[in-house]
């Protein structure tokens, strides 16, 4: 009876359905979320007296943000379509920020104080031409500021109150490239300067009130020009000749046009390289980068040009600042050793100097890249100066008086790749245990942890709880913990900046630009690929820090001579580099290790040429042994084909080392080009556990996954709808899903949608994959799941075959063999667009699975596995439905408590990366875009281990009034039992 | 007209209706440039509207209308008014992301042969658009709501089931054994006796109970 009441408890217990869920005041206690915003392009300060100070800056990850002159901190912030790239950034009217993006099409206009858009307004124009943005500051008409933009061949005036267009010009009759819009001083007048051809020089003067053209000049030039031009004065420009050996002085006073060229070898001994005019506005003066040496060049008055100063091409110029009525002044940062020199100069005289600073620079952050200057007047009525530098390693910094004042790590809007690392192991006397403070403050925390739970917590109370949390979590310690949630999250970004983050609070343990990724000369254009685990120091080499390996390449093209380097996860300290004669196409984790657990890599290279790393002998005998089991595959998305390799022979010829093989090819899949494209291939997580091979349904039927490690999962769409969504009918369209054993080049399965098209997103675990496209007949969103089950298995249900032995279950798998598998497959709707799919990994793989969807929303959903299972029907039966199996429905739910970054968004989601805790319940998630957002996951409850609002107060209470109540119905029974017997 | 209204209100929703109808055309849909199409809408929260919520990202200049999955993306203007340019005749796909609001995704198809004319459904619902106002279809809660104190979910809870329990046993079970028989206990004692101590075995289904 009582065993009975019990598991109907437990029955109760577990019927509550396991979805992850949060209340509002468990945020940030297993999660963080941290906002970032790239690498900055534009910077312009609002820095008035009254109000806040901010500096609007636009990013080379597509970001629109409002800062903090004071702290560096977001008031708010704009992450714009991923082709929607920021060509200029201004301010109009004081209180609108003008973008101008999309090559030079979309203008919007942002109010300062609270980021809304308050228009917006599309160019037209048919030809491509360079985008510039310019408004009229000077210039007001009923309190109006005209914007001037001129893109797509056309120069456009548009109202800086409702972006109505004003006028527009179109130059594309007389092919005009337009370098320049001048404006003139104080008047409604505007000068509009570009080439046309390849030789002429065309100006135009142009009422800006109402597009109406004064005046119109051209003159050709015999030299012709390259297209950079530096302005001067308002009615001067340097250019560059055809050849860049000539300096091109044009003025263009009184309606007519004056060349004048100067050979750069007169000005410089030596013009070996390539010559280059620097984009900056300067007064008077220009800027002229020649190979690693940069010329500042003054124009006097006659269109003679003298050399002020040579500096090295590591020097940076900021765009001149009109900071009192007349004056102009521009920023000059120089490096020397771990400083940086910033030099405030007046426009048109280079030796005053008006800031002098040095500043005390973190080598890490390599050069300086940008400099923005912004003045302010100090209380003594003197101008002070202001500069915002951004470095090489794409931070942000604040620079006032020669101190820093703040700095933002803005290379981690940039993620590239992620890996993780376990923290060192907590040795004795390393960090002394806390002693557990006393049992009154104990009982005191657990007390209000009880009220908390009961809502009869107060305001402070409940700020008290919070506290007492964070202080219990331990979260941010740097040892490894019991339960395996602390962790060092090791990114890569594209500034080639490697990062530590700790899992527990996501700060930086360390950070390291690594010198192999940086721009040097002997490497252009260093790209940064991949990051795997090196060495995880596991059963022999225990007192080793582990280390990764970093996969990068000189260059964008894959026949680029590659990178590697090696760097120590707990120091941060890069231990090895490698630059390598051979570049990297595919890089191959190898399931074997050597006596210092070092992984085996294999590299392959654009010859199909594989490398071993590491290059010891000891490394070369491991493989050997193993080189008959060795199998890759590679795709040629562009070509259709999939190929199938194996180590042929020892190299032979150029390069060749004793590390290096000769590859064959096995097997090759060509898809024919006129009806499939590949759009998407996915296989399984190499690291992935899977628990249990057999799965056993309501009717004691044994079904048998098969797993393996070769499956890949292609997706291909018919060529014409490759393209956007309602570029294709659905006659035309349809996405052909394929299963492919990667050993034997078998195809396992083969399913055609019609009428659907990509994107894919697929996501592949154990013996299942689901994938994500678009359906065209119903213009939703789909999602299918394929489980692969293996058929040759399927007898072995017969308890006496067991019994007797006369069962396969011990036959090696083997990927040679022809396997008789079966395939289950179900399609469901889904309302939203994809950006990335992962699915939750755990230390055993015996808890259920969570899909992660990040959405377009840029939230991350998790979706149970039990949703996309091919076995759901309309009506299941009793049984199937103990088993857990959800009535079919046509659309996967959204439930919003599901969605793991609740109220929060990761701007411009990219991926997630999911590793399992130790404890087997729990996963982490980390994701990543402009921002970053890390959580833990428990896909069915934490079923071992106690909640962290567990209230052992509420044990303890119910164990002393159980006690009591014993004590209490003992002496009722005493008492009783003596009445019976006086009776 | 009022009385008309008063006296067949149907009528006067149906030619409001109509009356949308055919504004609609004319607010969704620009004529094509050399550029393609363009497309405004307008996206309709109700007390979002200027209201700046408690939560980061509760205002509409959080708000994102997105075409094709990303293809391009837009955001409000202060009225709500949103418009897509340059865009191909044939269907497309308007999601709006906006936190704490579930829209559905909407399509929205543009004819080439008779420029001008627009149709919008609702791809969840099904549900016709006679003009591209979107709203949402259910607000969205990210958190557990905490359930006021009451001495239900605390009777509810594991432990106090356990409490339950032994109250019932405590205080029930004598009245239970007091109802019996004299006789019927004590012969039932002596079947108890007889048959030993009571094992887990014999209280499981089936196997025990054959020995």
């Amino acid at each position: 009876m009582a065993i009975r009441f019990f598991l109907v408890v437990l029955l109760f217990l577990s019927c509550t359905t396991p979805s992850f869920s949060l209340y509002e005041d468990q945020v940030g206690l297993m999660d963080w979320h941290q906002q970032y915003i790239g690498k900055v392009k534009h910077a312009v300060f609002h820095t008035q007296k009254t109000g806040r100070k901010r500096v609007v800056v636009s990013t080379e990850e597509n970001v629109v943000a409002s800062l903090d002159l004071r702290h560096g901190e977001i008031f708010w912030r704009h992450v714009l379509g991923t082709n929607d790239v920021v060509d200029g950034i201004e301010i109009a009217l004081g209180k609108y920020i003008i973008t101008l993006s999309s090559d030079g099409s979309i203008l919007r206009a942002w109010n300062l104080p609270d980021g809304q858009m308050v228009w917006e307004s599309f160019l037209q124009g048919s030809k491509h031409s360079k985008p510039l943005l310019l408004v009229l500051t000077n210039l007001k008409v009923d309190k109006d500021n005209v914007i001037l933009v001129s893109s797509k061949g056309c120069l456009h005036a548009v109202s800086s109150i409702d972006g109505e267009v004003l006028w527009r010009k179109d130059f594309t009759a007389e092919s005009l490239e337009v370098q320049k819009v001048i404006q003139l001083h104080d008047s409604g007048k505007i000068y509009v300067v570009g080439f046309a051809g390849s030789s002429q020089f065309h100006v135009y003067k142009i009422n800006a009130l109402d597009g109406e053209l004064l005046k119109h000049e051209s003159a050709t030039f015999s030299g012709g020009f390259v297209g950079e031009v530096a302005l001067v004065s308002s009615d001067t420009l340097v250019a560059l000749d055809a050849t860049r050996t000539v300096l091109v002085t044009i003025v263009f006073k009184d309606g007519e046009i004056k060349f004048q060229q100067t050979y750069i070898s007169n000005l410089v001994g030596d013009t070996s390289g390539v010559v280059m005019i620097l984009p900056s506005t300067l007064k008077g003066t220009f800027a002229l980068k020649i190979n690693t040496l940069m010329l500042f060049i003054r124009v006097t008055g006659e269109g003679k040009l003298e050399v002020v100063e040579k500096v090295d091409h590591a020097t940076v110029v900021s765009d001149a600042l009109s900071f009192s009525e007349d004056k102009q002044a521009f920023a000059v940062v120089q490096h020397g050793g771990n400083k940086i020199h910033l030099t405030v100069k007046l426009g048109d005289d280079w030796n005053s100097d008006l800031v002098k600073e040095n500043i005390e620079m973190d080598h890490l952050r390599g050069h300086v890249h940008k400099v923005f200057v912004n003045n302010y007047v100090r209380t003594d009525r003197s101008h002070g100066f202001r500069a915002l530098i951004v470095m090489e390693d794409h931070s942000l910094l604040l620079v006032q008086q020669g101190k820093i004042v703040w700095n933002r790590e803005d290379s981690l809007a940039s993620i590239i790749d992620v890996t993780t690392s376990e923290l060192p192991v907590e040795k004795d006397g390393v960090s002394v245990a806390k002693v557990e403070h006393n049992l009154f403050e104990w009982l005191k925390g657990h007390l209000l942890k009880l009220k908390g739970t009961l809502m009869l917590a107060s305001a402070e109370d409940v700020v008290a709880i919070q506290a007492i949390r964070l202080k219990s979590s331990k979260k941010s310690k740097m040892t490894r913990d019991h339960n395996g949630f602390r962790k060092l999250l090791i990114v890569l970004t594209k500034a080639g900046k490697f990062f530590a983050l700790h899992s527990g609070d996501g700060r930086v343990v360390w950070s390291l630009l690594l010198p192999s990724l940086r721009k040097s000369e002997a490497c252009d254009n260093p790209t940064g690929l991949n990051v795997y685990q090196w060495q995880i120091p596991h059963h022999h080499a225990m007192d080793e820090n582990p280390s990764v390996l970093v996969v990068g390449r000189c260059g964008f093209s894959s026949n680029a001579p590659g990178v590697l380097s090696f760097v120590d996860a707990y120091t941060g300290k890069e231990l090895n580099s490698l630059d390598l004669a051979h570049s990297i196409v595919q890089v191959i984790p190898l399931p074997f290790t050597d006596s210092t657990e070092q992984r085996l890599h294999l590299l392959v290279d654009a010859d199909r040429r594989v490398h071993l790393y590491p290059k010891t002998p000891e490394a070369k005998s491991t493989f050997e042994q193993e080189i008959s089991n060795i199998y890759w595959y590679s795709v040629e998305a562009d070509n259709g084909i999939i190929k199938g390799h194996v180590i042929k022979s020892k190299c032979i010829g150029k390069g060749a080392d004793d590390f290096c093989y000769d590859t064959g090819n096995l097997w090759s899949i060509v898809f024919p080009s006129e009806s499939e494209k590949i759009i998407a291939t996915v296989t399984r997580k190499p690291n992935e556990v899977v628990h249990t091979q057999a799965k056993v349904s309501v009717d004691q039927d044994v079904m048998y996954k098969y797993i393996s490690k070769n499956l890949l999962f292609v997706a291909t769409v018919s060529p014409k709808a490759s393209g956007t969504i309602g570029s294709v009918d659905p006659e035309e369209s349809s996405l052909v899903a394929y299963l492919i054993d990667t050993v034997s080049g078998r195809i396992l399965h083969r399913m055609t949608h019609h009428g659907a098209q990509g994107p894919v997103h697929a996501v592949f675990s154990e013996n299942w994959v689901v994938y994500h496209y678009f359906n065209l007949r119903a213009h939703r969103y789909e999602m299918s799941v394929i489980e692969i089950y293996d058929q040759s298995r399927a007898e072995n249900k017969d308890v006496l075959k067991l019994i007797l032995g006369k069962h396969n279950l011990t036959a090696p798998v083997s990927s040679y063999s022809r396997p008789e598998v079966v395939t289950k497959s179900q399609s469901y709707y889904f309302t939203h667009s994809v950006k990335a799919i992962a699915v939750t990994l755990t230390a055993k793989g015996i808890t259920s699975k969570q899909l992660l969807i990040g959405t377009i929303g840029d939230q991350v959903l998790a979706l149970d596995k039990r949703f996309l299972d091919p076995r759901r029907s309309i009506n299941p039966t009793q049984a199937e439905k103990e088993e857990g199996i959800i009535p079919l429905t046509d659309a996967l739910p959204i439930i919003p408590q599901s969605y793991i970054t609740h109220s929060l968004k990761v701007e411009g989601l990219r991926g997630i990366i999911t590793v399992p805790a130790k404890l087997e319940s729990t996963t982490l998630v980390f994701s990543y875009g402009v921002d970053l957002f890390f959580t833990r996951l428990a896909p069915s409850r934490t079923y071992d281990s106690l909640t962290e609002d567990f209230s052992y107060a509420l044990l303890l209470i119910t164990i002393v009034a159980l006690v009591a109540a014993i004590f209490v119905t003992w002496v009722l029974s005493e008492k009783k039992e003596l009445r019976e017997k006086w009776r | 007209m009022s009385s008309i209204i008063r006296s067949n209100p149907v009528l006067f929703v149906l030619f409001v209706q109509l009356f949308l109808s055919l504004l609609s055309s004319a607010l969704a849909i620009a004529p094509a440039s050399s550029d393609g199409y363009s497309i405004s809408g307008r996206v309709k929260v109700p007390g979002l509207l200027g209201k700046v919520l408690g939560s980061p990202g509760g205002k509409i200049s959080n708000v994102k209308v997105i075409l094709n999955g990303g293809q391009s993306i837009t955001y409000l203007r202060p009225d709500g008014y949103f418009s897509f340019h340059n865009m191909s005749a044939g269907t497309h796909l308007i999601e709006v992301s906006a936190i704490g609001y579930f829209f559905s995704p909407v399509r929205v198809d543009v004819s080439a042969r008779n420029p001008g004319k627009v149709q919008a459904a609702l791809t969840e619902t099904r549900r016709g658009l006679t003009e591209l106002v979107l709203e949402p279809l259910r607000e969205e809660h990210y958190y557990e709501i905490r359930e006021p104190f009451n001495i239900m979910s605390v009777v509810k809870s594991p432990m106090g089931l356990m409490m339950g329990f032994m109250l019932v046993v405590v205080f029930l079970m004598p009245k239970l054994m007091e109802n019996m028989d004299p006789e019927e206990m004590k012969r039932a004692q002596e079947e108890m006796r007889s048959s030993g101590v009571p094992s887990l075995a014999n209280l499981m289904p089936g196997t025990a109970r054959s020995n």
